[in-house]
């Protein structure tokens, strides 16, 4: 196995605050890698880095061997890095097949995308079955539920055929079925797929997670498999400090 | 990654839906275009139609850049005006025959300037009312889309442009005419162009070029094209992450709504037979927004009535009351930005659907 993407040194100051604090973060080929930390930890500014939304105070992003230094967003997902947001973003007004035939023409010169769509492409064929979400292609994605926005952005960014997947907290806000799917859509992506899900959810990540990084503070706590993470006690005081300054916080309001 | 770019596979057949009603549309409005409107109409009064469906080709370009892909251009009157002069130098040296043009001599221009020579060639010219805006606008959006300049600052700055272009325009008398613009035209490709027979000529012109500008944005609003548009419109950022460049679609989409009102101030030249500052300022260009919004700006359709609409309006209430109109101009883009968004087009379209509603109830 060979890294995929490398991350050295990397740091970001918003005024004057570090949000990433010298992360070295290391995702090998085929990996299925869960990044988890309290709130403003820095998770999703990581992957903002990696994408190109926030460009980096210090440090370098190395994608298969390259250098995404300069690399605008569109730039970084042509080259197969493909990203969802905490907060999903479909697009209404147009239907399900839409929104995934969308994303599978990305690679399409320009003057094909002035035709027609006919037919359903095999790209949006398999994202569809993968998914789920055959029932409800025809619909707009205005009326799909939360859960199911969370499939077909999934779906959207499988049907790009990236190399590597970032996913921002896929199953927040869901029911405990919508979770259960969504993990197994999880393992059946990251059979063929390089994939890193940040997640807050304990049991989530006890159930499908293998391997491990922690962020807290802007920096990487620790990294390992599932159950030495859960056993370090820095992530106990962490995640269980928290839990405890909340339910004080409860009790008194 | 190879199999984005596989052919088409029917595994799921999609049954395409029955659209015959929209072509159906189409046709009869063609037709009472086409063949109604000129048996119907007192000259006059046809020539009065082919100045509204001028409006209408800029509002149709209108229509696409705002209603589907988010830009709200309040400066089509430069790209208006841009081919509306054009054609307008082509005409005055085309008159004035190896001399100068009429209004060079009063404002005591002796050589005529190197920028006009090129205009005396009408296959020049009218090549400059499609190139000319197009370069424009593509410059223009290459230069503000790559900033990430959108919304209200997008706006403005189109405005400004407008404002910016009548001041130039006025500036140069002995180059563009001055305030006066371009006027007193004789000749039109070999007719008299106050001529009845050229006038309905034109009428027919400026009609089926509108249809086909029409059936042109049709096919791109149904294209992937278009599909993608009104993903800009709705989440220009997602976009960038499905691996588009937005400023790339938006530049198009700019651009062909910038060729529109090229093509639209061209038609409009011998139609009414000025063109001047005053009539690609702000003001025009802002009207033309109201009248999109009010036929409808989601709909193509909706931008082509509402410019015909509201250019019947306008002439009626500036003859009636004169000092209302600009008032109640205003007072109903308001009404219809806040409670019908959709405008005319919206409301019939719900007003059908209570109808049909209460006839199966
Ligand atoms: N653009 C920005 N400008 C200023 N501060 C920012 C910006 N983006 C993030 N931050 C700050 O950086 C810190 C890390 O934020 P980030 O969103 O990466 O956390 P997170 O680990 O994803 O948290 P959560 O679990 O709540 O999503 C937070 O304190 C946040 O307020
Ligand atoms: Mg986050």
């Amino acid at each position: 196995m060979t890294a995929l993407l490398e991350v050295r040194d990397l740091s970001v100051v918003f005024d004057g605050f570090r949000a990433i604090d010298g992360v070295d973060f290391t995702v090998q080929n085929g990996e299925l890698r869960f990044l988890i930390g309290p709130n403003g930890a820095g998770k999703t500014t990581l992957i903002d880095i990696i994408t190109g939304l926030t460009k980096p105070t210090t440090g370098t992003v190395v994608f298969d061997g390259k250098s995404l230094a300069g690399k605008r967003e569109h730039e970084r997902v042509r080259l197969g890095i493909g990203r969802t947001f905490q907060t999903s973003v479909v697009f209404e007004e147009l239907t399900v097949l839409e929104n995934l035939d969308l994303a599978a023409s990305f690679r399409r010169p320009l003057w094909q995308l002035l035709a027609r769509r006919k037919g359903v492409v095999a790209a949006v064929e398999q994202a569809l079955e993968t998914t789920g979400l055959g029932d409800l292609a025809t619909r707009k994605a205005g009326v799909l539920s939360h859960g199911q926005r969370q499939w077909l952005e999934i779906g959207m960014l499988i049907a790009q055929g990236p190399r590597l997947l970032l996913l921002d907290e896929p199953v927040a806000g869901m029911s405990s079925d919508e979770r259960a799917r969504t993990g197994e859509l999880l393992t059946s992506i990251a059979k063929d797929h390089t994939v890193i899900v940040i997640e807050h959810d304990m049991e989530f990540l006890r159930r499908y997670a293998s391997q491990v990084t922690v962020l807290h503070e802007g920096k990487v706590l620790i990294e390992g498999s599932v159950d030495e993470v859960r056993a370090d006690p820095r992530v106990q005081e962490v995640y269980l400090g928290r839990a405890r300054e909340e339910a004080a916080h409860d009790a008194v309001s | 990654m190879t199999a984005v770019l596989e052919k088409p596979t029917q595994l799921t057949p999609e049954k395409p839906p029955r659209q015959w009603k929209g072509p159906a549309v189409f046709v009869a409005v063609a037709i009472i275009a086409l063949v109604v409107m000129p048996l119907l109409l007192e000259p006059f009064r046809l020539g009065l139609l082919a100045k509204y469906l001028c409006y209408a080709i800029v509002a149709l370009g209108i229509g696409l850049a705002w209603g589907q892909g988010g830009m709200l251009t309040l400066g089509q009157g430069v790209f208006f005006g841009l081919g509306g002069y054009a054609m307008g130098m082509f005409l005055k040296l085309n008159d004035a025959g190896g001399d100068l043009p009429d209004f060079m001599v009063w404002s005591g221009v002796e050589q005529l300037p190197a920028l006009w020579a090129p205009f005396g060639n009408p296959v020049f010219a009218l090549a400059m009312v499609v190139v000319v805006p197009l370069v424009v606008a593509v410059l223009l959006g290459t230069l503000v889309f790559r900033q990430r300049v959108r919304g209200a600052y997008f706006a403005i700055l189109t405005q400004a442009l407008a404002a910016a272009m009548v001041i130039l325009l006025v500036g140069q008398q002995g180059l563009t005419g001055g305030t006066n613009g371009l006027t007193n035209f004789f000749d039109f490709f070999g007719n008299d162009v106050a001529a009845e027979s050229t006038q309905r000529g034109l009428y027919l012109t400026v009609a089926i070029v509108l249809g086909v500008l029409y059936l042109a944005a049709w096919q791109l609003v149904r294209s992937r094209f278009g599909r993608l548009l009104l993903a800009v419109r709705d989440g220009e950022d997602r976009v960038r992450f499905l691996g588009y460049n937005p400023a790339t679609v938006k530049t198009i989409t700019f651009a062909i709504s910038a060729v529109m009102a090229g093509i639209a101030g061209a038609l409009f030249v011998p139609v009414v037979g000025i063109i001047s500052p005053a009539l690609l300022g702000v003001v025009p260009s802002l009207e033309l927004v109201v009248a999109v919004a009010v036929g409808g700006r989601f709909a193509l359709a909706g931008a082509v009535l509402g410019a015909v609409v509201m250019g019947y309006a306008k002439t009626y209430f500036s003859e009636e009351l004169p000092d209302a109109w600009l008032y109640l101009q205003g007072a109903l883009f308001i009404l219809v930005m806040t409670l019908a968004p959709k405008g005319i087009v919206g409301v019939a379209a719900a007003l059908r659907g209570r109808l049909r509603k209460e006839a199966s109830a």
